[in-house]
């Protein structure tokens, strides 16, 4: 698959290396071959937008950026850093990538400030007061402060997102990886994560954002992948996208979820 | 009737019975702990010595596991554990032994516990930058505890009663006391009996209890 960074104005310098880079990425779950010969640059501010039908191996790729899942050949850099194998340096790295779940996944025996100031306090060593601070500021612009002190269990889906947004923010994180964040939201929630992360990409964050939401794609996006049986399809941009689809699969996808 | 309880040290030997619980409970859940640490870590061989060490040790009878401090560890290799008398010699090779054989309870129980708390929780601490011993410790562990509070109440009644097969290496507590009375006494061996069973249905009630209820106030909300 073609590899330039297609749509985004930021245009990555030969000094500077991409956020992201897979380098033909292999990986299976056993016998199943679910991710294809990924090669992907993702350059630093870029907002891309992964998009497939279910089983298209989109969430995979999202978790093989930190490695949560182990891809079985091929490469992957962050910041020009091959990723380490499990051990200290893997640690660090993660530390530099939020990853926000579908599930949320807040720590279910902590108050939301306290899963905000964990990573802080126990992975950059800052100093309790401090990271409680920088928590508040960080709740407050997901609009939560005043849910500080409950634990998760007592918020809404869309509260809890939001909340997780804000713990992965804490790490001041180079990059930020969405696996399905709005997936698990009644439907009334989704616009409030939405607006979380599309004024996270006005900011110039680089983000990885695994979705369903076409609308986000269209507004936020400045670029578009299209996966499909672990393969990239299509790359290209929002509207080179939605409007002239070039592939019979994503054409198909299209025509499934526009039409509802 | 009951003359006979004025001329016993009774409360004095349910001491011993209380003492060699809490001890024996304190290292059985920092003993089980470590070995449930191993059980789950991703080093194929400490997994390999933790699963190796509860399927042995827990499938040894505890009274052989008690004398096997006694005649093993002490008098054959000399181990005494600091003890400079008898007395105390025993107390603590009896609290080594229950320690060594509880906590392949308290790891089971744990595992169990651990095996509620979502992957999903473990992930997004490692996505932070936690290695292993901290999501373990700040993580998963602290949500395990909290639902494992009723069987590890079990197990602590358990061990309370096990205690009792330190008489079989001298140590002065409830049992020992109770066997010299029924030689003693054996006009009034039922009252005797009833005596014993009720000091242990005393010690042990409360416990769970009050477990209970710090299960209930503990436990994690999903």
């Amino acid at each position: 698959m073609s590899t330039e960074a297609s749509g985004s104005g930021d245009a990555s310098t030969a000094t500077t290396p991409p956020m992201i880079k897979a380098v033909s990425a292999d990986k299976y779950f056993g016998d199943l071959h679910v991710l294809k010969d990924i090669n992907l640059e993702v350059p630093r501010g870029q907002v891309v937008v992964v998009l497939g039908p279910s089983g298209s191996g989109k969430s995979t790729l999202c978790r093989a950026i930190n490695r949560l899942e182990p891809i079985n050949s091929g490469s992957i850099e962050v910041d020009g850093e091959p990723l380490p194998a499990e051990g200290k340096a893997l640690a660090a790295l993660r530390a530099d990538v939020g990853m926000v779940f579908q599930q949320f996944n807040l720590f279910a025996h902590k108050s939301i400030v306290e899963n905000v100031t964990l990573g802080p306090v126990k992975v950059r060593k800052i100093s309790q007061s401090e990271a409680r601070t920088t928590a508040m500021e960080l709740l407050e612009r997901v609009g939560i402060a005043d849910q500080a002190d409950k634990y998760p269990a007592q918020l809404s889906g869309g509260q809890q997102q939001r909340a997780a947004i804000a713990r992965a923010l804490a790490m001041k994180p180079k990059v930020m990886l969405f696996d399905e964040p709005t997936s698990a939201l009644d439907p009334e929630m989704v616009q409030e994560v939405l607006d979380t992360m599309t004024s996270l990409a006005d900011e110039g964050m680089t983000m990885v954002v695994v979705t369903h939401e076409m609308g986000f794609a269209r507004r936020a996006a400045h670029r578009v992948i299209f996966m499909a049986d672990g393969e990239v399809v299509e790359d290209s941009t929002p509207e080179d996208f939605f409007s002239n689809p070039k592939s019979d699969r994503a054409k198909d996808f299209l025509g499934k979820i526009l039409t509802h | 009737m009951f003359d006979f309880l004025t001329e016993y040290d009774i409360l004095g030997a349910f001491w011993v019975t209380v003492q060699l619980t809490v001890y024996s409970a304190i290292g059985s859940l920092i003993w089980g702990t470590i070995l449930a640490g191993m059980r789950v870590s991703p080093v194929p061989i400490m997994r390999a010595f933790g699963t190796a060490y509860v399927n042995i040790v827990r499938n040894i009878p505890l009274t052989l596991v008690i004398i096997a401090m006694s005649l093993g560890l002490y008098q054959t290799l000399n181990v005494a554990l600091g003890g400079g008398t008898i007395t105390t010699t025993n107390f603590r090779l009896a609290v080594l032994g229950f320690v060594l054989y509880t906590s392949t309870f308290v790891c089971e129980s744990l595992r169990s516990g651990i095996n509620t708390v979502s992957v999903g929780q473990a992930e997004a601490a490692r996505a932070l930058g936690l290695n292993f011993g901290q999501v373990l410790r700040m993580i998963v562990l602290p949500q395990a505890f909290r639902s494992v509070i009723g069987p590890l109440t079990s197990v602590l009644i358990a061990l309370t009663k096990n205690t009792t097969v330190a008489s079989t290496i001298g140590v002065a507590e409830a049992s020992l006391l109770m066997s010299e009375m029924i030689e003693n006494e054996s006009d009034v061996i039922g009252l005797v009996f009833m005596t014993f069973a009720m000091g242990f249905v005393i010690l042990t009630l409360p416990v769970g209890l009050l477990m209970g209820r710090v299960a209930k106030k503990a436990a994690v909300k999903r």
